[in-house]
């Protein structure tokens, strides 16, 4: 069948631009599917051999100070492999390049500092050695960020002393792959650093010899966790334990895992609406090509080719353009999957990374783009065939116009003989312009989906840093204190309000349900810290009882006026229970508020403050900053201007990339779509467009006719386009459960009016390809050769 | 170059094809229309039959039926020993695909192949074709075989369709209005080649036209009117296409 075989390869090239618009469709959606997948794959592989590899604990605890035999004993507990004892201590640290205090931690290493649990990875430099010297290991990003290097000095506050540390290397940690601040949200490298140093170094500097106060376990496989945090919990118990946890609960790892929720969310659903558009389109796409040949199909039956030859022939066609397409979007999304790859294991500071480029992820968009593709030709045909050969070649019967809208209303006289014409032909083949408005606006809605993703997380910023938290400055204290420290931090220059708050690490339980969480003892609802639910309704703060986040009190199945047991996890650790006063529905999935007074009375405690919001005078922030530095209870500082600079800088980087890559895709697949719809109508209907000019249309006048009805189609489209895109991203959303922050659902209208103009300006650039090729129109190859 | 016009051919035995009583009603919204009514038609080998009749008195549609590219409303087709009227529509490709060149009134060349392989589309499908080349030489087109249907006049583009039509050594040959759009000298080139086909090959040939001059070159003249036959007239001297002129 080598004539036919030819008649192929001919086709795809005279149809060359069209063919590649289709294949490019079909290769962002599989470009997308095949990036999205292999980065979540990626990551998570890239995340599960770290943790393996360096021996992540599975178990968290920490507590005030207790003898080393205590270890020994939590090593015999059944099911527990491995207990490091530790000491971790927080410092604040004298930075020179910041103006606002920066803290840190530090934390000890074992004997033999390259066995045990946790191991480091060293970027640069060694290990600590000697003694008296205060080397340390310092985290990567911190590093980074100020420039350190071996053989450079930080001047921290250990123990009440100024002291400089040495740092003789960089290094990353699993324990420690998102790095944020006690009592932050968000990762700031800047502010915030770990240091590693010797044991003995720290015994002495904290005076902790011949004791510990954390400890790292890593559990058998198969063994209880719940069992080995309970039987923990009572050995440290006495000696100020502030509970066990798993891995779930480590704050590095539950934002990891978070992030990599959010990432599968936006991995499965936005590729799949990708893909499942570009096969949508390419289905309207290959049909009107193939109800274009029908003539040529006749013939071919007329010459005793059989429909089954027939079929595969055009099958071949498309399955080469759907070859194409996986192969180049396989290969770009791989391309940009290892890239994305790259920046997010930076980003999350994993040591270094494996691309894993699953074969299946791969097969799945090959086979997605062929069925697609198969599809689309399969209904195409089976149209095409069904018309007997001697119809379809019969001279082309005028088509069947009747009066529109206009005429039957009236209105004709009042309206151009060219916009007649558009209306009439738009009139005639209502299903046929429904699809074109649909593929146009598919392109509008992915626009949106693409896009729509940081007008969320915008939204969210402003609202948790504006309007929630309307301080500027938080101190964290580094043991809870009482009111003298409250007073005098309220004595500074530059404090112009101080208002206390206690975060207490608890667990919430409710029949069988139980949930490790804080919960944030305020003096009132409606000052620095304000009480908002997600529709910015003021909630007041109960005089009494516990205010719950909505998700976490469905989780724990309570409502108001039900009773909660609360297990506080510092101080003496007393349980009390607490009613639930109300449920307040915000962005923070686990968020518990209480009255500050009311909670360290059910601690037993008198005016026990835990931190302090402050609202300053910009003017004195540099010396407020000097003085907070060298105040002595203060553990951290966060200010809040620099918290969301560094997630700027950070995480909305991160996000921004991605976006882009999605907008760049749907604006590939918008340009792909309108110029196939806009060049079909005009191989169709270039017969007729031949024939006006014959009979004395100008080319003006022609252009105007073709390309009225490509501007109405896509006016059309672009309203339904936006709304689809709403509802998309609604899906979207809908299907990101991460449970850290609930991510609001919002779309700014910029980015519908992006959504819209992008598909605009498609319209102009394939009018404007249309109107030269309608200027170039050979009226006679056109009126003698009949395709 | 042409046979002698008197030669007619066996009208003793069977037909290639028989039709009898064919009807072929189409409907099209409330109306009736009746492309055929009741046709009795045989056509013998080797045999040059010209259709003539109005527009719209169903010629083509009673070409396509013989054809086997539509199937009748009522009545039989029977090609030597087969009955057409029952085949299914893969038999009905078979059929066309070992029997039958079409010629339409429209050329209905592929766009996208240069004249030869227009007629390789054909050589590659069938079980005994000539050369592609031979086929071209038969309607004097050798020397553009390279040349794509945009590039080719009208009645140019005519002659592949006889040489895509004959390239496969059919037994029938079925020309719709082969001339329908051409001049009368390029009409003319396009009959010397279905008349050099019939000849040379003893293709079996129907030609269907308007045009009563060109019945002249025929055997035998079947004239339809408003679907039915209205008469037929054996030609005792046949005219040489050559000699004809419109
Ligand atoms: N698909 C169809 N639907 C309705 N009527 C049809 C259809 N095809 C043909 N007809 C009608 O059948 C009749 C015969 O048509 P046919 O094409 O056979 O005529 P013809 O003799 O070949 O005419 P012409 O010389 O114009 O080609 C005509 O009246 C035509 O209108
Ligand atoms: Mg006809």
């Amino acid at each position: 069948m080598r004539a036919l075989h030819r008649k192929l390869f001919r086709d795809l090239i005279k149809l060359r631009s069209q063919t590649a618009a289709i294949a490019l469709v079909m290769a962002c959606g599989v470009a997308t599917f095949v990036m999205s997948l292999s980065m979540l794959d990626s990551l998570q592989g890239t995340m599960d051999r770290y943790y393996e590899e360096h021996r992540f604990a599975n178990v968290f605890a920490s507590m005030k100070r207790a003898p080393l035999s205590l270890a020994e004993r939590v090593r015999e507990i059944p099911g527990v492999g491995e207990v490091e004892s530790r000491v971790v201590e927080a410092v604040t640290l004298d930075m020179p390049l910041m103006e606002e205090p920066a803290s840190g931690s530090v934390v000890s290493l074992p004997s033999d500092s390259r066995e045990g649990i946790n191991r480091l990875y060293v970027r640069s430099g060694r290990f600590p050695e000697g003694r008296g010297s205060l080397e340390v290991l310092v985290s990567q990003r911190f590093a980074e960020a100020h420039g350190l290097a071996p053989g450079d000095g930080v001047n921290a506050v250990l123990n009440g002393r100024l002291e400089t540390l040495r740092v003789v290397g960089v290094a990353l940690s699993p324990e420690y792959v998102w790095l944020i601040p006690p009592g932050g949200i968000l990762p700031e490298n800047k502010r915030y650093g770990v240091f590693w140093m010797g044991r003995e170094e720290m015994d002495a500097a904290f005076d902790m010899k011949g004791a510990f106060n954390d400890l790292a376990i890593r559990v058998m496989p198969g063994a209880d966790e719940a069992e080995i945090i309970e039987r923990v919990d009572e050995l440290t118990a006495q000696y100020g334990g502030l509970g066990a946890y798993e891995r779930e609960d480590q704050i590095s790892h539950k934002f990891v895992a978070n992030e990599l929720e959010e990432l599968r969310a936006m991995t499965l659903i936005v590729p799949a609406i990708f893909l499942g558009v570009a096969a949508f389109l390419l289905n309207i796409v290959l049909s009107r090509m193939i109800s274009a040949q029908r003539e040529q199909i006749a013939a071919l039956k007329a010459l005793g080719y059989s429909s089954g030859e027939i079929g595969r022939h055009y099958l071949s066609f498309v399955l080469l353009i759907a070859c194409v397409s996986g192969v180049v979007g396989a290969a770009g999304g791989a391309w940009m999957g290892r890239g994305l790859t790259r920046i997010y294991v930076d980003f999350m500071d994993f040591p270094s990374f494996e691309y894993d480029l699953h074969p299946r992820v791969l097969l799945l968009g090959f086979v997605v783009s062929a069925v697609a593709a198969m599809i689309g030709v399969a209904s195409a045909l089976r149209a095409a065939m069904r018309l007997p050969p001697a119809e379809a070649m019969k001279q082309q019967a005028p088509q069947n116009y009747r009066p529109t809208v206009l005429e039957r209303a009236g209105l004709q006289r009042f309206v151009p003989l060219s916009a007649r014409m558009i209306i009439r032909h738009i009139e005639r083949r209502p299903l046929k312009t429904a699809l074109s408005v649909l593929g146009i606006a598919l392109a509008c809605a992915i626009l949106v989906v693409g896009g729509y993703s940081e007008d969320s997380v915008d939204y969210l910023l402003d609202f948790q840093f504006q309007r929630v938290q309307r301080y500027d400055v938080e101190v964290v204290f580094g043991a809870t204190t009482d009111d003298r420290a409250l007073s005098s931090i309220r004595a500074l220059p530059g404090v112009l309000d101080a208002e206390p708050y206690r975060a207490l690490p608890v667990r919430l339980r409710s029949d069988h349900w139980q949930r490790r969480t804080g919960i944030l003892g305020l003096t009132s609802g409606d000052g620095l810290y304000k009480l908002l639910d997600m529709n910015g309704t003021p909630h007041a703060l109960p005089e009494h009882g516990v205010l719950l986040a909505t998700t976490l009190g469905q989780w724990l199945g309570v409502g108001p006026g039900d009773l909660v047991t609360v297990e506080a996890l510092e101080g003496r650790r007393p349980e009390f229970t607490a009613e639930v006063a109300g449920l307040i529905d915000d962005f923070s999935g686990l968020a518990a508020y209480m009255n500050v007074d009311e909670m360290n009375r059910l601690m037993h405690e008198q005016g026990t403050v835990g931190g302090v919001y402050l609202s300053t005078d910009p003017q004195d922030s540099q010396s407020l900053y000097q003085d907070l530095r060298e105040a002595p209870q203060v553990a951290g500082v966060n200010v809040k201007a620099s918290t969301i600079k560094s997630f700027r800088e950070t995480v909305s980087k991160n996000l921004g990339i991605m976006r882009s890559f999605m907008v760049g895709f749907s604006v590939i697949i918008a340009f792909g779509v309108v110029y196939n719809s806009a060049r079909i109508s005009l191989s169709e209907r270039s017969r007729d467009l031949a024939t006006l000019r014959v009979i004395g249309f100008t080319r003006r006048e022609v252009a105007i006719i073709q390309l009225g009805e490509l501007a109405t189609i896509t006016a059309l489209a672009i309203p339904v386009g936006l709304v689809l895109g709403y509802f998309l991203s609604w899906l979207t959303s809908q299907a990101t459960n991460a449970e850290l922050i609930r991510i609001p659902f919002i779309i700014h209208p910029s980015t519908f009016a992006l959504a819209a103009s992008v598909v605009v300006g498609a319209s102009l650039v394939s009018g404007l390809i249309v109107r030269t090729r309608i200027d170039k129109l050979d009226l006679i190859s056109v009126l003698k050769s009949r395709e | 170059m042409t046979q002698p016009a008197s030669n007619n051919p066996d009208k003793s035995g069977k037909p290639v094809f028989a039709a009898r009583s064919i009807t072929k009603t189409y409907h099209v919204g409330e109306v009736d229309v009746h492309a055929l009514r009741g046709v009795d038609l045989d056509l013998y080998a080797g045999e040059f039959l010209v259709l003539l009749g109005p527009s719209g008195s169903g010629k083509s549609t009673l070409l396509n039926v013989l054809g086997g590219l539509d199937l009748p409303t009522s009545g039989h087709v029977r090609y030597l020993d087969q009955d057409l009227t029952s085949y299914s529509d893969a038999e009905l490709t078979m059929f066309r695909r070992r029997h039958v060149g079409f010629v339409f009134q429209f050329y209905n060349l592929i766009p996208s192949l240069t004249a030869r392989e227009n007629i390789e589309l054909v050589t590659d499908i069938a079980s005994d074709p000539m050369d592609a080349r031979d086929a071209l030489e038969l309607v004097q087109l050798r020397d553009r075989m390279d040349h794509f249907p945009a590039q080719l006049s009208g009645g140019e583009q005519q002659r592949v369709a006889i040489a895509r039509a004959i390239a496969k050594r059919p037994e029938v040959l079925l020309c719709d209005e082969p001339t329908g759009a051409l001049d009368g000298v390029t009409g003319v080139v396009v009959l010397e080649a279905i008349e050099r086909v019939n000849a040379e090959l003893g293709t079996t040939t129907a030609v269907i036209t308007h045009n009563a001059v060109i019945s002249q070159m025929a055997h035998r003249v079947v004239s339809l009117s408003g679907g039915a036959i209205a008469g037929t007239r054996i030609n005792e001297r046949r005219v040489l296409a050559r000699e004809l002129s419109w």
